[in-house]
C-alpha cells in the first residue's frame, strides 16, 4: 500500500470475557457449554414475569481480581443499570450491565510488539449479562432462540484508544488473554465465545490530533480475525475517503469467509438505550477489606513473572516469554528445574522445544500432558549426568510420550545407555578408518569437512549410544 | 361465619365447630353469590378444597398455625405454579405461572386456603380498578362506585365477606386507597419487608406486597406469614420479623401524632377531613399528642411519581414480548411487527400511557430533565419525612381526597385520577410503612385514616391501628346485602 | 412542554408498542399532560441533592456462586407461544 504512509489508524479494543463462574451472574443456572439448548436456562435468565435477579459473589470477586492485576482503580460502589432494547436473544429486553459507575475503572497494561514495550491504558472494565444466542437454522423460515447463554457473567474490558496497528491490537488481545487465565477469571476459550472482541477502528492523517469517525468491528472471535479485519476495515476506511468518501459511525461485522467487514444495519437503528440504575439491584460497595482479601490471593502476573525467569534462571527473552505464557507452562518448567536440579536452561530447551512441539501436535494443553514433571526431570537428569545424548534424549522422551514409563526404565530396557568405554569406541574407529581409505585421504589433505562422515559413521555403527564428545576427541588423535 | 376474625375461625376450626372444608365452601359459595361485584378472576375451588381437607388434617394432629384452614384470597399479581396468573392484563390471559410467589409459597405452608386470584388494575396500574382486562370490581358499599386500585378485588372481597382476608401490593397507594374506600383494614409494609419475588413488577423500586383484612388483629396475622426475609430478592432486608400480634396490647399514652398541613389543604374533600379530625380525636382521647408538621416537598411527589414509576415499568414490561411467554400477535411478519402487535394488541391504554411516559423520561435529551430530577426530588420528599419522623411518632392524614367515586367518572382525565393517589404516593417514594384504617363514613361510603410509621414499625402501626378499633368499630361494619 | 403526534409514534417505536393511528392523539394529549404536571419539579432547586434510586441506602447482598437450579425446560415451554426442539420460534433474526 503506497498510501499507507499517510494515514495513522487508531484501534480500542472492547473485549468481552465469560468469567468462569459455576454458575450465572444473577440466578442458579449452569454455565457450562454446550448443552441441549434452553435447558440451563432457569426462570431468571428467560425473564419470566415476577422473578429477580440476585448478584453471583464469584463474578465480582474475579472483576475485582482483573481490576488489581491491570492496578486499575477499584470503584467502591459501582451501579448495574439497564440498557433497554428489543432482541429476541434478550429475554428481559434490557440487558444488566453497568454504566456510569463500572466496577474497574482506570488500569493499564504493558505489551510487547517489535522488541519495544508499549502501554495501553484501560478505560473500565464492568459486569454485565451476556444474551442467548439466535440459531438461523431454517424452522419454516423462521429463527431458534437458544438461552442458555443468556445471564452468563462478562467482564467487559474497554481500552483506551491507544493501539496504532492491527499488530498492537493482537498483541494487546493476547494479553489479556494470557493475564484472564492466568488469573483464573476465564478460559479463554475462543471457538466457545468465552473470549471475543468488538474492535474500534478509525483513520487519520498522520499527525492530525483529532480522532477520525470510527466503525464498531462486532464479535470477532480469534486473533487471527481481529488482525484480518482491522486491516480490512482499515484498507476500506482510506480508500472511501481517498475516493471523496466519509466514513460513517456505524456497527459492522466480519465476514471470515469472505474476509471483509460489512454494515449491520438492522442494529443500528433507533441507538437509545435508555441506561438506568436497575431497581432490583443494589449498588455494591467493595470495601479495603474485601479488596486486600483478593490481592492477596493473585497469583504471580505474567510480566513480573517473565521478568523474574530471565533474572532468576538466566533465560532468554524469547524462552521466558513463551514459558509465562501460561500460568501452568511456567509452574511446570519451574517444577522440572527443582525436580531435575538440571540447569534451567536445558529444561526450558526442552520444554518450549520437543515439549510443546508435541502438546500442539497432539492438540493438548500443558495441563493435560502425558509427560508429568517427575518424569520430564527424570529425563533431563540422565542427559545431564551424560548417561544418553541429546539425540537419544529425543528418542527416549518419543517412548516415554506412548507409555508410562520412566526415562530410566526406558534407557535400561532399549539398552540406550551411552558407552563411554573408550576402548570399544577405539576398535570401531579402527574399522571404519580401514574400511574408508578415499576419506581418509581427502580429510588428511585438508578436507575438514569430511571429518562429520567419520563421527557419522562411528555413531551409527554404535547406534548413538556413543558419547559424541569422546567420539570427537579420539577420531581427531587417530586421524592425524 | 363470615364475619368471624381470624382468632375466631381458627378456635371453631379447632373445637370442631365447623371444619376447614365447610368453612371454604361456605366463603365458595357466597363468591359465587356476589359474581356481579367481579372481584375474582380466577376462582379455584377444587384446588382450595384439597387445602382445606389437608388443612383438617393439619389441624387434628396439632400441627397447625393460625391461619392454617382460613380462606383467604391472592391478588392476581402474585405468581402461583399451576395456576393462572394474569397480573389484570389480556397479556397474561394464558399465563400459567411454572412457580410460587414467595409471598404464597408462605402462605402455603402455613396451609391457609387459597379461594382464588383476585382482580386488579392492569400490571397494577390504577387507582379504580377499571384498567383491569376482566373489568371493573364493584364497591359493595355502593356497586356503581369504583372499589379502589390497584388492589380493588382485594379490598372489595373482604368488605364482601368472600374472603377473610387477601394479599395486595401497593406501588403508590395500591392497598391503601382501595382499603379505605371499601372501609377495611390494610398495610403497606416497609420497602423489602415483604419479598418481591413471583409478584409481578410494576416498578421495582416502590412495589411492596402487603396484608388486607378487615381488623388490624387480623391484617397482623396475615402479615406474620408474608414478612421475612427472601434471598430470592436482593431489596429484601435480612431483619428478624418482630411479633405482631403480641405488639397489640400497648396502650398510646404520649404517643405523638404528626399532621402535615399540606394533607389537610384545598384537595380534601369536607366530608372526608370532618371524618378523619374525628379520629384524630379519638386517639388524643386515648392520651396521644398531636403536632402540626409541615413537609414542603409533599406536593412534588405525584410529579416524580409519575416520572419514576413509569421510567421502571417500561422496562420492567419490556419481557411482555410474545417469544417466550403470554400473548403472542397472529402471524407475524417480522421481528418489529412481532412485538409492535403482541404489545399493542395485548396491552390496554393506561400501561401503553405509562410505558410510553416512562420510555420518554429516560430517552437521550431527557434524561436528566426527567428522571434524574425525580430521583433528586425523591431524596428531598424522603428527607421531609426523616425529619418529621424525628419529631412525632407517626404521621396521621386521609388516604383519599374523597370517597369512592363513579365507575366511568375519572377514566377520561387520567391526571385526575392520578391526584387520588396525592396523600399515598410519596410514601413508596420514600419507602415507608404505612396504614389504611376504616375511621367511618361520608355520605355511606368509606372514609379511609392514613397512618405513617418510620421504617420497620409495622408493629407500632398494627398496634396504633388496633387500639382505635377497641374503641370504634368501623372495621366491622359490612355493606348492605352483604351481611 | 408538549409532544407532537411524532414525538409519540417514535416513542412508542422505542418500546415496541403499537397504538392504533385513532389513539394517537390521545396519547399526545394525555403525555403532554402528564408533562405539565412535570414542570412543577423543575421549580425546586435540587442542587447539590444525590439521586435517590432506592428507598434504602443498602448495599447489593452477594449469592454463593453455586448450581441451584435445574433442567426445566419442558415446563417453561408448555407456556411458551411456539418452540420446536427445544428453541423459542421467532419471525426470522437478520443479522
Amino acid at each position: 500500500m503506497e498510501t499507507s504512509q499517510e494515514w495513522e489508524t487508531v484501534i480500542g479494543l472492547e473485549i468481552h470475557t465469560q468469567l468462569a463462574t459455576k454458575s450465572k451472574i444473577f440466578s442458579g443456572a449452569a454455565t457450562a457449554y454446550g448443552a441441549e439448548p434452553n435447558t440451563q436456562a432457569c426462570a431468571v435468565d428467560l425473564g419470566l414475569p415476577g422473578v429477580l435477579p440476585v448478584l453471583n459473589e464469584q463474578a465480582v470477586t474475579m472483576a475485582v481480581k482483573f481490576g488489581l492485576a491491570i492496578e486499575a482503580e477499584i470503584a467502591p460502589y459501582s451501579v448495574f443499570a439497564r440498557k433497554n432494547y428489543f432482541y429476541p436473544d434478550l429475554p428481559k429486553g434490557y440487558q444488566i450491565s453497568q454504566f456510569e459507575l463500572p466496577i474497574v475503572g482506570n488500569g493499564h497494561l504493558d505489551i510487547d510488539v517489535d522488541g519495544t514495550t508499549k502501554r495501553i491504558g484501560i478505560t473500565r472494565a464492568h459486569l454485565e449479562e451476556d444474551a442467548g444466542k439466535s440459531l438461523h437454522e431454517n424452522f419454516h423460515g423462521m429463527s431458534g432462540i437458544d438461552l442458555n447463554r443468556a445471564g452468563t457473567p462478562l467482564l467487559e474490558i474497554v481500552s483506551e484508544p491507544e493501539m496504532r496497528s492491527a499488530k498492537e491490537a493482537v498483541a494487546y488481545m493476547r494479553k489479556i488473554h494470557e493475564l484472564v487465565r492466568y488469573l483464573g477469571i476465564c478460559d479463554g476459550n475462543m471457538q466457545e465465545g468465552s473470549f471475543r472482541c468488538d474492535a474500534n477502528v478509525s483513520v487519520r492523517p498522520l499527525g492530525q490530533q483529532q480522532f477520525g469517525t470510527r466503525a464498531e468491528i462486532k464479535n470477532i472471535n480469534s486473533f487471527k480475525f481481529v488482525e484480518k479485519a482491522i486491516n480490512h476495515e482499515v484498507e476500506r476506511q482510506i480508500e472511501l475517503i481517498e475516493n471523496g468518501g466519509k466514513v460513517v459511525q456505524e456497527t459492522r461485522l466480519y465476514d471470515s469467509v469472505k474476509d471483509e467487514t460489512r454494515s449491520m444495519r438492522s442494529k443500528e437503528e433507533a441507538n437509545d438505550y435508555r441506561y438506568f440504575p436497575d431497581p432490583d439491584l443494589l449498588p455494591v460497595f467493595i470495601s479495603e477489606e474485601f479488596k486486600s482479601q483478593i490481592k492477596a490471593q493473585l497469583p504471580e502476573l505474567p510480566n513480573a513473572r517473565k521478568q523474574r525467569f530471565r533474572e532468576q534462571y538466566q533465560l532468554d527473552d524469547e524462552n521466558a516469554g513463551i514459558l509465562t505464557a501460561s500460568r501452568q507452562l511456567a509452574d511446570y518448567f519451574e517444577f522440572v528445574v527443582n525436580e531435575s536440579a538440571c540447569e534451567a536452561k536445558l529444561c526450558a530447551n526442552w520444554i518450549t522445544g520437543d515439549l510443546v512441539a508435541a502438546l500442539n501436535k497432539a492438540d493438548l494443553d500443558i495441563t493435560e500432558s502425558p509427560v508429568n514433571t517427575q518424569r520430564l526431570a527424570g529425563l533431563l537428569l540422565r542427559i545431564n549426568d551424560n548417561t544418553i545424548s541429546g539425540k537419544i534424549a529425543k528418542q527416549v522422551f518419543e517412548l516415554m510420550w506412548q507409555s508410562s514409563s520412566t526415562a530410566d526404565e526406558i534407557i535400561a530396557e532399549k539398552g540406550l545407555k551411552q558407552i563411554t568405554d573408550s576402548g570399544a569406541i577405539e576398535t570401531i574407529i579402527d574399522k571404519i578408518i580401514a574400511d574408508n581409505p578415499d576419506q581418509v585421504e581427502q580429510y588428511l589433505s585438508g578436507k575438514d569437512k569430511v571429518f562429520a562422515f567419520f563421527v557419522g559413521q562411528v555413531m551409527k555403527e554404535m547406534q548413538g549410544k556413543a558419547n559424541p564428545a569422546e567420539v570427537n576427541k579420539m577420531l581427531k588423535a587417530k586421524l592425524k | 361465619m363470615h364475619n368471624k376474625s381470624i382468632k375466631e375461625l381458627a378456635s371453631g376450626l379447632r373445637s370442631g365447630e365447623f371444619s376447614s372444608v365447610e368453612l371454604t365452601q361456605a366463603f365458595l359459595a357466597r363468591i359465587k353469590q356476589h359474581q356481579s361485584l367481579n372481584c375474582f378472576i380466577s376462582v379455584t375451588e377444587d384446588l382450595a378444597l384439597q387445602a382445606a381437607k389437608l388443612a383438617d388434617h393439619r389441624i387434628a394432629t396439632g400441627n397447625a398455625d393460625l391461619l392454617t384452614g382460613i380462606p383467604i384470597a391472592q391478588k392476581d399479581i402474585f405468581c402461583t405454579q399451576g395456576i393462572k396468573t394474569t397480573c389484570g392484563s389480556k397479556m397474561l390471559d394464558n399465563f400459567i405461572a411454572p412457580y410460587n410467589a414467595t409471598v404464597v409459597e408462605k402462605l402455603n405452608d402455613v396451609g391457609a386456603v387459597m379461594l382464588g386470584k383476585l382482580n386488579m388494575d392492569e400490571f397494577a396500574m390504577g387507582s379504580s380498578n377499571e384498567t383491569s382486562y376482566y373489568g371493573v370490581v364493584r364497591n359493595p358499599w355502593q356497586t356503581d362506585s369504583v372499589p379502589g386500585g390497584s388492589s380493588g378485588g382485594s379490598a372489595a372481597a373482604i368488605a364482601a365477606r368472600l374472603s377473610v382476608c387477601a394479599t395486595g401490593t401497593d406501588t403508590g397507594g395500591s392497598i391503601r386507597q382501595p382499603a379505605a374506600l371499601c372501609g377495611i383494614t390494610g398495610l403497606k409494609p416497609t420497602y423489602g419487608r415483604v419479598s418481591r419475588y413471583g409478584m409481578i413488577a410494576y416498578a421495582s423500586s416502590l412495589d411492596q406486597g402487603g396484608p388486607m383484612a378487615r381488623s388490624a388483629e387480623d391484617t397482623a396475622i396475615l402479615m406474620q406469614a408474608m414478612a421475612g426475609f427472601d434471598p430470592k430478592d436482593s431489596s429484601s432486608v435480612d431483619m428478624p420479623v418482630p411479633d405482631y400480634q403480641a405488639g397489640l396490647g400497648v396502650d398510646l399514652k404520649g404517643l405523638t401524632i404528626g399532621l402535615p398541613k399540606e394533607f389537610f389543604g384545598d384537595g380534601l374533600s369536607g366530608n372526608v377531613a370532618a371524618v378523619i379530625e374525628k379520629a384524630i380525636q379519638e386517639y388524643q382521647k386515648m392520651g396521644a399528642v398531636v403536632k402540626e408538621v409541615s413537609m414542603p416537598n409533599l406536593k412534588l411527589a405525584i410529579p416524580a411519581y409519575y416520572v419514576i414509576a413509569p421510567a421502571e415499568c417500561s422496562a420492567n414490561l419490556s419481557r411482555f414480548d410474545g417469544v417466550r411467554f403470554g400473548y403472542r400477535c397472529e402471524n407475524p411478519q417480522d421481528l418489529t411487527d412481532l412485538y409492535t402487535r403482541s404489545r399493542g394488541e395485548a396491552f390496554g391504554k393506561e400501561v401503553k400511557r405509562r410505558i410510553l411516559m416512562g420510555t420518554y423520561a429516560l430517552s437521550a435529551g431527557y434524561y436528566d430533565a426527567y428522571y434524574i430530577k425525580a430521583q433528586k426530588i425523591r431524596r428531598l420528599i424522603s428527607e421531609d419525612f426523616k425529619k418529621t419522623l424525628a419529631e412525632v411518632d407517626v404521621i396521621m392524614g386521609p388516604v383519599t381526597p374523597s370517597t369512592a367515586f363513579g365507575i366511568g367518572e375519572k377514566m377520561g382525565n387520567p391526571i385526575e385520577m392520578y391526584l387520588s393517589d396525592i396523600y399515598t404516593i410519596a410514601i413508596n417514594l420514600a419507602g415507608l410503612p404505612a396504614m389504611s384504617i376504616p375511621a367511618g363514613f361520608a355520605e355511606g361510603k368509606p372514609v379511609g385514616l392514613q397512618v405513617i410509621g418510620n421504617y420497620f414499625t409495622e408493629d407500632r402501626l398494627l398496634n396504633i391501628a388496633h387500639q382505635y378499633q377497641q374503641v370504634t368499630d368501623w372495621h366491622q361494619r359490612s355493606p348492605k346485602g352483604f351481611e | 412542554m408538549t409532544l407532537t403526534a411524532d414525538d409519540v409514534k417514535k416513542i412508542a417505536y422505542l418500546a415496541r408498542l403499537g397504538i392504533d393511528q385513532q389513539d394517537v392523539e390521545s396519547y399526545t394529549k394525555d403525555l403532554s399532560g402528564m408533562l405539565e404536571l412535570m414542570t412543577q419539579m423543575s421549580e425546586t432547586n435540587t442542587d447539590g441533592v444525590l439521586p435517590m434510586a432506592h428507598p434504602m441506602d443498602q448495599s447489593q447482598r452477594l449469592r454463593v456462586d453455586e448450581v441451584t437450579e435445574q433442567d426445566n425446560r419442558n415446563n417453561f415451554q408448555a407456556i411458551a407461544p411456539q418452540v420446536e426442539e427445544g428453541l423459542y420460534l421467532v419471525p426470522k433474526v437478520i443479522e
